[in-house]
């Protein structure tokens, strides 16, 4: 399967990511290869199989919805790349 | 006492807990080896020089505690493991400032079980690649030859390991990240049974691939750290509640190989292979058949399909575990973004390596509507049939045996240009993860022509790392011992 650097560049918002104009030219030429190399899986016939997510296939584990305190608020703002000492700062949203 | 760091894990263990040496002396010589050898190999990212001096003084101020198996054993990790207080990066820029305030499952075991963290291990960025030319920081070369790559994406966790800078590392394995480099730096390299090891803590790639697992200089060392790190943990879903034997126990049981059957599947002695690889390995087989084993050939028919299925899949749970470095509550931010979705693009764009982008692009691609069907859910039907293969292939055998990769470690730079060449190096170890089956990669020798190390790998069913462990360490105290690299 052919991807135009259109699809490229669409995709790449979709995952927010800003490419600039050549790797956008050079990604579209090495994805194509890749997804050419994965189109191989369409020789095998698999109408017939269940689909494996992962090896573990045990029903949803659930817990108690219990409310826990581990971490401090000073801890889950330690790494945060900007604060006012209580909340995360982001740029206005509206 | 000189050179302490050429031991294996298991006599350090042994000298500190009789009291001929103390933690401190084990310490400073990987701290001293560390300074001799890291302007080579460049293996590792944060040290933790002063804490792990500290901590050793203290313990031996308090004396060997017999309960725990691990005290005083210095220990390096991979930089995809959480730990607390020390940067954690994944290799990336985007994660340049982090330290978390938890440690990794796996982490809090190592030091109830009293080892000492000495630094964390370069790795390709978020464990993609397989040479460790990923890294947003630095490449690792490989301690025999400084010209060639460790192997990726623990290749920081190999080198460190084969150049004596620390008696064992963690590393994780999410399509061969352990056994590749294991394979390329001459160390044992163990991934166990998918659920076997709680991943809470670790920064996840490919969620149902990704498993952490020990590197060593000998088995026994791997088995050791093993009982430590293994065993379920509720904080990880999927984490299986199963008995976990003593692995050190498991490998006096045998001492040869009569009984066992090996199968050897003719998918991986085929076209690729290289020449000195193969003799290598084939010489360790006819070893074990010396030995008592007895081979047979099975049949791993979908070996040809592993790696498409592989990066379907290991790419769409990237594409979605990645989607949390925003820029908001960690990591990189850029500083002119004025709305939010422009700080997500710009932050992510700016801190992302070209692999990790390529990966990220390719996940979103296979997810998205109209493609979802044809690429993820394929993937995930032929996943399975993968995984029957491997069921069948046991009916008739014990463990299944053949090479970690098709070469021995390539020169820097060799795929850096071509992803798709570089992802066809994973050909024989990938299959494993989609199964969510045990292997391991045991040296061998080394090869002929290159005269670098040879991984043999060795594959056993579900939840069976002791007979595999087992057969390993048969073959490592009946093959020629593997010397240290001259660094």
């Amino acid at each position: 399967m052919k991807l135009s650097r259109e699809e490229v560049a669409r995709v790449a918002k979709l995952a927010r990511l800003d490419l600039p104009e050549d790797k956008v030219e050079l990604f579209s030429g090495q994805l194509h290869d890749i997804l050419t190399y994965m189109d191989k899986l369409n020789e095998i016939d698999t109408s017939e199989i269940e689909p494996m997510y992962s090896p573990v296939e045990h029903c949803t584990v659930m817990r108690k919805d219990e409310v826990k305190k581990d971490h401090t608020r000073d801890e889950v703002l330690s790494n945060a790349p900007d604060t006012d000492g209580q909340y995360f700062v982001v740029p206005r949203i509206v | 006492m000189s050179r302490l760091y050429e031991k294996s894990l298991t006599e350090i263990s042994e000298l500190i807990a009789s009291g001929e040496i103390t933690v401190t002396d084990a310490v400073k010589s990987c701290l001293e080896r560390i300074d001799s050898t890291e302007p080579a190999i460049e293996a590792l990212l944060a040290q933790n020089r002063d804490e792990a001096l500290k901590q050793a003084a203290e313990m031996d101020a308090q004396g060997p505690d017999k309960s725990k198996p691990l005290w005083g054993v210095p220990v390096i990790i991979k930089d995809v493991l959480a730990t607390k207080n020390i940067k954690t990066t994944c290799g990336s820029k985007i994660l340049e400032d982090f330290t978390p305030f938890y440690d990794a499952t796996a982490i809090t075991k190592l030091k109830e079980a009293g080892a000492i963290i000495l630094a964390k291990a370069n790795m390709d960025e978020f464990a993609m690649g397989s040479t460790t030319e990923n890294s947003a920081y630095k490449t690792t070369r490989n301690p025999w030859n400084t010209d060639r790559v460790p192997g990726g994406s623990s290749g920081g966790s190999g080198a460190t390991v084969a150049a004596g800078q620390a008696f064992a590392a963690l590393g994780t394995d999410t399509g061969g990240s352990i056994r590749l480099p294991a394979s390329f730096c001459g160390i044992v390299g163990v991934k166990p049974t998918y659920g076997r090891v709680s991943r809470y803590g670790m920064i996840a790639y490919g969620s149902s691939l990704d498993q952490i697992g020990p590197m060593t200089r000998t088995v026994e060392d791997s088995a050791r750290i093993l009982n430590v790190i293994s065993g379920h943990d509720k904080r990880d879903s999927t984490s299986v509640e199963c008995d976990v034997p003593d692995f050190v126990a498991e490998l006096k049981k045998r001492t040869d190989l009569s009984g066992l059957t090996l199968g050897l599947p003719e998918e991986y002695w085929g076209e690729g292979l290289s020449e000195e690889v193969s003799e290598a390995c084939k010489a360790a087989i006819k070893k074990a058949e010396e030995l008592g084993a007895k081979t047979v050939p099975v049949k791993l028919s979908m070996t040809e399909y592993a790696i498409a299925t592989y990066y379907i899949i290991a790419m769409a749970e990237a594409s979605s575990n990645l989607s949390r470095f925003d820029g908001i509550r960690y990591g990189y931010r850029n500083k002119e973004a004025d709305e939010l979705i422009d700080l997500y693009t710009k932050s992510r764009t700016e801190a992302f390596g070209d692999e990790v982008q390529r990966r990220i692009i390719i996940g979103t691609y296979v997810l998205s509507a109209g493609y979802y069907d044809a690429y993820y859910k394929k993937a995930a039907q032929i996943r399975r049939i993968l995984r029957q293969d491997f069921e069948k292939a046991f009916e008739s055998c014990d463990l299944i045996l053949g090479p970690a990769c098709p070469t021995t470690a390539f020169p820097v730079g060799d795929f850096t240009s071509d992803p798709l060449q570089m992802y066809l190096m994973d050909i024989f170890t990938i299959s494993l993860n989609l199964a969510g089956l045990p292997g391991m990669s045991l040296p061998v020798g080394l090869g002929k022509e290159s005269g670098m190390p040879v991984g043999l790998q060795i594959m056993a069913p579900a939840f069976d790392e002791s007979t595999m462990l087992q057969a390993a360490n048969i073959l490592e105290k009946n093959l020629p011992e593997m010397p240290m690299p001259e660094l």
